[in-house]
């Protein structure tokens, strides 16, 4: 049993933990990912780890309620016990080299993006950040980001908070506007990831981007997390749990991965009332 | 006395009940078929019987206690040699190992070995509470990477010698492809459990949701005091045809469709772990996981269950056993014959109807054994212009899986074959000075009780290895 050290509410779909997990503390970088389970029987999710505590051996993960399983994970309180948690999986984010990096997160994936931005900002890189919220009340880590970014420019989808738009906008202005970056990293809804890297295509900037597919096991075994990959005008199958969750953007078919996304749809949409009916007799 | 030519039958389910459930579908020897069973045996001088057997299981000594009733008797000498009685009983292929030898069986059917096998385990379960003796420990700690059947026989073995053992599992649940991959229909989670608990008393320690080659290498394991490592890691990887539509929803690997159902329990009724349950599945492959699948489909309410392999039923390297009960059970064989495409709905007009990429169809092509291949199999060929497509909800691809490669990316100096299975020498010695392997790791997939072999002859050379140090 895994215990939740610290707790904090960014918003009001969006929660931190710290989970005591030495060993994945100890091991885990940037990119990579754990898996958890919150309750005997319960299912297995992945989640990709927001930053270590290496003095008290914590885990700190970042997740929104969107189904199930996050809402009873989102029940869990300071010094309540998570059933399984292991970790550090999938490959830590290339970050080596890197000297000028936009860093574009949107939504809770600015959970993840956060630490990429430190990383980097701790190598000495130039970083900017472009981060993107559907409005005022879901922006999370502001504060954070502003500590590690040269430049920080936040999004909001209608124009309560900051600029009025999508990330995609000022990427556009600054790579039109003869900017150039060694990379963009982006990490967000399938959706937005997409359009980043059709956004940069025209100016042939490397992008990475971090997949989070349905998963079981994260080492390989289930390959449910498979993603084709157009490599060099050829198919091929990649596991995001193992050679993963980072990828080339421009290799990723999205169109499918959107698709795969959506295969339990039904099932998680009436697994998420039930809990939450539940919950109505507890509340 | 004349002998009965015919081993006794096994009770099991009646097929269209069982095909509804998930309990055992073999229900096991009654005390007087047991004895009458072992009445057969001709306790003959040169036991060929236990050549046959991988880890040497003192049959005609067991089966001769069956005869006098000391059920605990026999069950004592099974477990000098075997840790997983109740399990080999279960899934043990005897009829090309144990019984494939009885001198019985020249004249008559054999003895049904695995059969009192597995009563003798099972009424040891039953009855005894005896608390196996811990060894005095001897001063030296070994570690075992995967906690599957070679996992758990080598720590057994070695526990019982006194060494101090830990078993670092990386799924949240010990036993391996014991609680992943083989359903609770054939081997009840119970028995693993059990199984698992008797190790735990002998002093092994079981660490779940550690990932070896992620939370701790190789290397640190030795740091952490351990003096030798044991590598079973399995034969994890699934493999794929890499034909169009295999990326659509629906089409899951034999790994995937079977962890949900055994591990994530996504039999129940409501489970937190989804799994497409009902409509036509296909299940493609010919070996004991691809009938696995496709009863387990059954099982969770398909209304019609295809297996589709490529070449005739002589060649189904599933036990016949279990193709006769899936063949029971009522799933269909598509023999000779090979999939093309799988087919998925497309409506142009609405890219958001929600029922775009599912699976509608398998494209398979007949096919006919032509030239043997280098093991002598016939190859098959396809039939030019003679595909045809199956009306299907979800395919499983059952054609095999490949050794993880997270251990041998991550310790150096592992050697590893063209196929990613660790290189042993005949006593499980890697090529890394004090690691071992075995099982599905080393020899690819194979069978619970290779594996255990495998784990059993690293676990002397271990000792041998130590005890000299």
């Amino acid at each position: 049993m895994y215990r939740i050290v610290r707790r904090k509410d960014l918003n009001k779909t969006v929660t931190q933990m710290e989970v005591e997990a030495p060993l994945v503390a100890n091991k885990a970088k940037s990119g990579q990912f754990i898996i958890l389970r919150v309750d005997e029987d319960g299912e297995r999710i992945p989640l990709t780890i927001a930053g270590t505590n290496r003095d008290d051996g914590t885990v700190k993960i970042i997740f929104q309620i969107v189904g199930a399983t996050t809402e009873k994970l989102n029940l869990k309180r300071e010094g309540d016990f998570l059933q399984d948690f292991v970790g550090p999986l999938g490959t830590a984010t290339h970050l080596d080299g890197l000297k000028k990096v936009c860093v574009v997160g949107g939504g809770v994936g600015c959970a993840i993006a956060m630490p990429v931005a430190e990383a980097l900002h701790d190598m000495g890189a130039d970083v900017t950040s472009i981060i993107g919220f559907r409005n005022k009340d879901l922006v999370i880590l502001e504060d954070e980001f502003k500590a590690c970014s040269d430049r920080l420019i936040i999004m909001t989808d209608d124009g309560s908070y900051k600029r009025q738009g999508n990330v995609t906008v000022p990427l556009k202005e600054m790579l039109s506007g003869g900017e150039k970056f060694d990379m963009i990293i982006t990490i967000g809804p399938l959706i937005m990831m997409k359009f980043v890297v059709e956004t940069a295509r025209p100016f042939g900037t490397p992008v990475t981007v971090s997949m989070n597919p349905i998963m079981i096991d994260g080492t390989g075994m289930c390959g449910g997390c498979r993603l084709t990959l157009n490599r060099n005008g050829e198919k091929v199958t990649e596991f995001a749990c193992v050679d993963g969750p980072d990828f080339n953007g421009y290799e990723i078919d999205f169109d499918e991965a959107m698709s795969r996304g959506r295969m339990y749809f039904d099932f998680e949409r009436r697994a998420h009332e039930r809990v939450c009916n539940l919950l109505k007799g507890v509340k | 006395m004349a002998i009965n030519p015919k081993k006794h039958e096994m009770p099991t389910q009646p097929p269209l009940e069982r095909a509804k459930n998930f309990r055992e579908v073999a229900l096991g020897y009654s005390r007087e078929i047991a004895v009458k069973e072992a009445q057969r045996c001709l306790n003959c001088k040169n036991k060929p019987c236990v050549e046959g057997c991988p880890v040497n299981i003192r049959i005609p000594e067991f089966i001769a206690r069956v005869k006098e009733e000391d059920f605990e008797g026999a069950y004592d000498i099974i477990s000098t040699t075997s840790s997983l009685p109740a399990v080999c009983g279960r899934v043990c292929p005897q009829e090309t190992q144990c019984e494939s030898k009885c001198t019985l069986g020249i004249k008559f059917e054999p003895v049904g070995i695995g059969r009192l096998e597995r009563f003798v385990a099972d009424y040891h379960n039953e009855h005894s509470n005896k608390i196996p003796q811990k060894a005095e420990y001897n001063g030296h700690r070994v570690a075992i990477v995967g906690s599957g059947p070679s996992g758990l026989t080598c720590a057994g073995d070695l526990a019982k010698k006194g060494y101090k053992v830990t078993v670092y599992e990386a799924l949240h649940t010990a036993g391996g492809v014991l609680v992943y991959g083989i359903p609770e229909f054939r081997l009840p989670k119970s028995i693993v459990k059990k199984e698992v608990e008797t190790l735990k008393a002998l002093g092994v320690d079981v660490e779940t949701n550690v990932v070896i080659g992620k939370t701790l290498t190789v290397d640190e394991l030795f740091e952490m005091g351990f003096e030798a490592v044991f590598i079973g890691s399995g034969a994890g990887l699934p493999n794929f045809m890499n034909i169009p539509g295999e990326a659509l929803k629906g089409v899951y690997s034999a790994n995937e469709f079977l962890t949900r159902s055994n591990l994530m329990k996504a039999y129940l009724d409501e489970p937190d772990t989804p799994i497409m349950k009902g409509g036509k599945v296909a299940v493609v492959g010919g070996g004991n996981v691809a009938m696995d699948a496709a009863r387990t489909a059954l099982r969770l309410g398909a209304e019609k269950v295809y297996i589709v392999y490529r070449r005739s039923m002589e060649e189904l390297p599933a036990r016949k056993e279990e193709v006769e009960h899936a063949e029971e059970e009522g799933i269909e064989f598509k023999i000779l014959c090979n999939p093309v495409e799988i087919i998925g709905y497309k409506n142009e007009q609405d890219p958001r109807d929600s029922k775009n990429g599912f699976v509608t169809g398998i494209k398979c092509i007949k096919m006919e054994l032509g030239e043997p291949d280098e093991k002598g199999r016939r190859k098959p060929v396809p039939v030019e212009g003679s595909e045809f497509s199956l009306d299907v909800d979800v395919v499983i691809m059952a054609i095999g899986t490949s050794p993880n490669p997270l251990i041998k990316n991550t310790t150096s100096g592992l050697e590893v074959n063209r196929r990613g299975g660790i290189i042993v020498d005949e006593g499980g010695l890697t090529s890394r000075e004090n690691v071992y392997a075995g099982g599905d790791a080393v020899t690819g997939a194979a069978t619970v009780i290779s594996a255990m072999g495998a784990g059993k002859i690293a676990a002397k050379s271990i000792d041998e290895f130590l005890k000299n140090k």
